[in-house]
């Protein structure tokens, strides 16, 4: 270890000396974590506004069958399907994972643990290229002859497999082109992320001193890497079902589609707890510093995050409970389906216990960090029912399902999202947002999602199923006090995208015009805090030493209620 | 089993139409009790501790680690909790999944039901009572039952996946193309219900609907079977279907509005 943090204190000065850079070096070809990581950030933000510009889309179609939705037109069934299909798609591999753990993890990594870079800064560059042709297969695919992808996120064969099934010849391939530049993108950039923990940490940091954020995107990146296996081999068979006329996923040709589903699935379900875990991390950091408290068992907490990630290998046919996979398989899989509440349950319940004895200030990100608890415990409770398989035999394919996910999927990656940003923005900038446009759009996005969101379990509990461009063609969901429900969730989905121009304005207003952010705006104990606001190319102008870990607030017989990592004790000064 | 719990969520909204649907509903009933329980003491000790422990001048927060045993035991004792209600829950789950997918009781009628882009097929055995003879009655998008009868389904596909649901039987169903799929249901209900595709099917599957008719006796049904096979039929789907879309609270321009749109579409394929 201190023959390693030598050589990188050399190589930091190394960097110090060939400091100025071309705009171009900088900016579009960076090997700098820190812009990799705007890099990701920027397009997943983009990435984010198109997602929820098809909600948008699709959700005024819901509303009012027929109507030219404003700033989108006329919404077909066959448009519809692209919509919801890539909206999927998009939130949660163009945003969910490029935000929380590509951004997030190029610029925590190395500022928490304190070295000067990501180890491998061209595997890193080169991972974010790939990203950036992903995202742009994937726009692309919503122009060609037939337009895109109509399958749903999911893609199940034989209607992906066949053009003349899905009747988008090209959309399909250029879809799944996308997803699995998208995949290879990832474990480029997994491979760095893992080995920079493993590797790069400060001298003194022992691996319980490493902050629980770095810990939950090295577990989600273990997590992706070791699932994505099968569906990248999925992919490619899908793709010579449709390009090369095998029969791999075809019945017609003696194939499988039931293969796909497992093969998916295999992958899908670790997926969620891959952009999961990061979120969990980012709202451990974020309570522990606005309660001075230190985190309420961190081993506890590390290990039912290893915990929730080993079963959540074993769960996947719970997607699949009536897909026609033999009956008795169900019950093993609703029991491995429940036993994921019990580390997830253990960990909430740290979290809450984390608040216990704390000074609690609600400041926005707190805020969005608490708000993901109540907002995440909703999306656990709800999993309950759709994990007990007697429940699927009703709720498969239903509105309530997708009212589940997006409980789930809303507070990690919106959620997640936003209070990383509120949190983190003044290292990321050196400027401050502003707090009083921040709490306008904290609580104008938390209220109109819940006015979004809870409608859609009444709704599938009413029957509802999903990927249906217009409801009031079924007599049993055509009444208006359905309809009625509907048009509430619309309009709650209207209210909280105004809300976003706030955020937007706010951002980009704070950037160039916001208060000058001192070194540690919170006074937070992680090494991050301890270098300049933005940190400068090479990060730490000395290498730090770590003594303690990474939570160490309120210490009794301290004089500061902070004692960050890199501060030696007492008796060594 | 909703003889001993029945608050009724979800037959509000649906009619429980079939012998399994008051078990399906309880069960719901049920879980709701239970996470509804965890819900509220979750969330209930969060805002304590909210309002308790914000931030006041002058006061110190607690130095609090979790890693002793004392203090684990506050998270450990709800989990014990937590998995006690779990094996409860999972025990409840198994006996329904198991009496309604994996046992198949004794069928007094068959019926088949076949996916395809962009409707549904149906085949009913005739007098004989088997499939597959001459006197197969088929009709499209429009299936006939009788009530208080066991019935055993067979789900084909022709082209893609498609989802045998009928929300007020709590019934939902993959097909698959190449396989048979073999389940029952018995409704105890008569009317005229919606039958869905729940599984998305390419550019139609928003108008891939169809009506099940549950007849209250033998008669009934009869009737209807003579008036299919002599051409006389009139469509309890379309009849459904001619309720039309729902006005809305306001008016919306729409492309006809004569016809619903789906209906239109399917026209132009």
């Amino acid at each position: 270890m201190g023959q390693q943090s030598e050589s990188i204190v050399h190589e930091a000065e190394v960097h110090e000396a060939h400091h100025e850079q071309s705009f171009l070096m900088k900016y579009i070809f960076p090997l700098d974590h820190k812009m990799i990581g705007f890099q990701y950030m920027f397009t997943g933000l983009f990435m984010a506004a198109i997602g929820g510009y098809f909600a948008y889309a699709f959700r005024m179609q819901l509303a009012f069958p027929g109507a030219e939705v404003p700033l989108y037109g006329f919404v077909d069934p066959a448009n519809y399907n692209m919509l919801v299909t890539n909206h999927g798609t998009i939130m949660i591999f163009w945003v969910a994972m490029p935000v929380l753990i590509a951004a997030f993890g190029n610029w925590m990594i190395p500022l928490m643990i304190g070295c000067d870079d990501m180890v491998f800064p061209r595997l890193n560059r080169l991972s974010y290229q790939v990203f950036l042709v992903s995202a742009l297969v994937l726009i692309l695919s919503f122009f060609v002859e037939g337009g895109g992808f109509g399958g749903a996120w999911t893609s199940y064969p034989p209607l992906s497999a066949a053009a003349e099934y899905n009747l988008t010849n090209w959309g399909a391939s250029l879809w799944l082109l996308a997803v699995a530049l998208e995949i290879v993108a990832f474990l480029l950039g997994g491979i760095n992320f893992i080995t920079t923990t493993m590797n790069a940490r400060a001298p003194g940091m022992g691996m319980m001193d490493i902050p629980i954020v770095i810990w939950m995107i090295n577990i989600a990146v273990i997590l992706f890497m070791s699932s994505v296996g099968p569906l990248v081999a999925g992919a490619v068979m899908l793709f010579f079902d449709q390009r090369l006329g095998t029969s791999f996923f075809m019945p017609s040709g003696g194939g499988d589609p039931l293969l796909w589903q497992h093969l998916f699935w295999f992958f899908g379900h670790p997926e969620v707890y891959v952009v999961l875990l990061p979120t969990m991390g980012i709202v451990a950091d974020i309570i522990t510093v606005f309660s001075r408290k230190k985190l309420f068992g961190y081993r506890t907490i590390l290990y039912t995050a290893f915990g929730t990630g080993g079963l959540s290998f074993i769960v996947w046919a719970h997607h699949q409970f009536i897909a026609g996979i033999d009956p008795r398989m169900a019950n093993v899989f609703v029991i491995t389906t429940i036993l994921i509440s019990i580390p997830i349950a253990e960990m909430v319940f740290s979290y809450i216990a984390t608040l216990y004895g704390g000074s609690i200030e609600f400041s926005t990100p707190m805020l969005w960090a608490l708000s993901f608890l109540v907002s995440f415990l909703i999306g656990g409770v709800t999993g309950i029912y759709l994990g007990s398989s007697a429940m699927d035999i009703y709720f498969h394919d239903s509105y309530f399902v997708v009212a589940h996910f997006h409980y789930t999927f809303f507070p990690i990656t919106i959620i997640g999202m936003f209070a990383a940003i509120t949190f983190w923005f003044p290292k990321m900038f050196g400027r401050m947002l502003d707090e009083t446009l921040n709490k306008i759009h904290f609580w104008g996005t938390i209220i109109p999602f819940n006015g979004l969101f809870l409608p859609l379990f009444l709704v599938g509990m009413a029957g509802q199923h999903r990927r249906i461009a217009d409801y009031t063609q079924y007599p049993d969901l055509a009444s208006p006090d359905l309809q009625g429900i509907r048009i509430f969730a619309t309009v709650s989905m209207v209210i909280m995208l105004l809300f976003q121009f706030v955020f937007i304005y706010n951002f980009f207003n704070s950037i160039f015009k916001g208060k000058k952010a001192p070194m540690n705006p919170w006074r937070a104990t992680t090494l991050e805090w301890t270098i300049p606001s933005p940190p400068p190319h090479g990060n730490f102008a000395e290498m730090p030493t770590v003594y303690r870990g990474p939570y160490e607030y309120s210490v009794p017989g301290h004089d500061e209620d902070y004692w960050p990592q890199h501060i030696p004790p007492k008796s060594n000064v | 089993m909703n003889e001993y719990l029945d608050l009724g969520l979800i037959s509000s909204f649906v009619p429980a139409a079939s012998s399994f649907a008051g078990d399906i509903d309880f069960l719901f009933d049920m879980i709701t009790i239970i996470v509804g329980f965890w819900f509220i003491i979750t969330l209930a000790t969060l805002f304590y501790f909210l309002l308790r422990f914000r931030r006041r001048e002058g006061t110190k927060a607690q130095y609090i680690t979790g890693e002793k045993h004392s203090e684990k035991v506050w998270t450990h004792y709800p989990h014990y909790g937590v998995i006690a209600f779990d094996v409860f829950l999972i025990g409840f789950v198994i006996v329904v999944w198991v009496n309604v997918k994996q046992t198949l009781p004794a069928n007094e009628d068959t019926i088949r039901a076949i996916g395809q882009q962009w409707s549904w097929s149906f085949v009913h055995t005739g007098e004989d009572g088997k499939l597959d003879t001459e006197d197969d009655v088929n009709t499209v998008n429009d299936l006939h039952v009788i009530k208080d009868k066991t019935y055993h389904f067979e789900l084909q596909s022709r082209d893609v996946l498609h989802n045998f649901a009928v929300p007020a039987f709590r019934l939902r169903q993959d097909t698959i193309p190449g396989r048979t799929i073999k389940g029952w249901f018995k409704p105890t209900e008569s009317g005229t219900f919606d039958l869905q595709c729940a599984e998305i099917c390419g550019r139609g599957h928003t108008m891939m609907m169809a009506a099940i008719t549950v007849h209250p006796d033998q008669q009934s049904y009869d009737e209807t079977m003579d008036a299919i096979r002599s051409g006389s039929y009139e469509s309890h789907f379309e009849k459904k279907r001619q309720l039309g879309p729902v006005p809305l609270p306001f008016t919306v321009s729409k492309t006809d509005k004569s016809t619903p749109y789906a209906i239109e579409l399917a026209k132009s394929f």
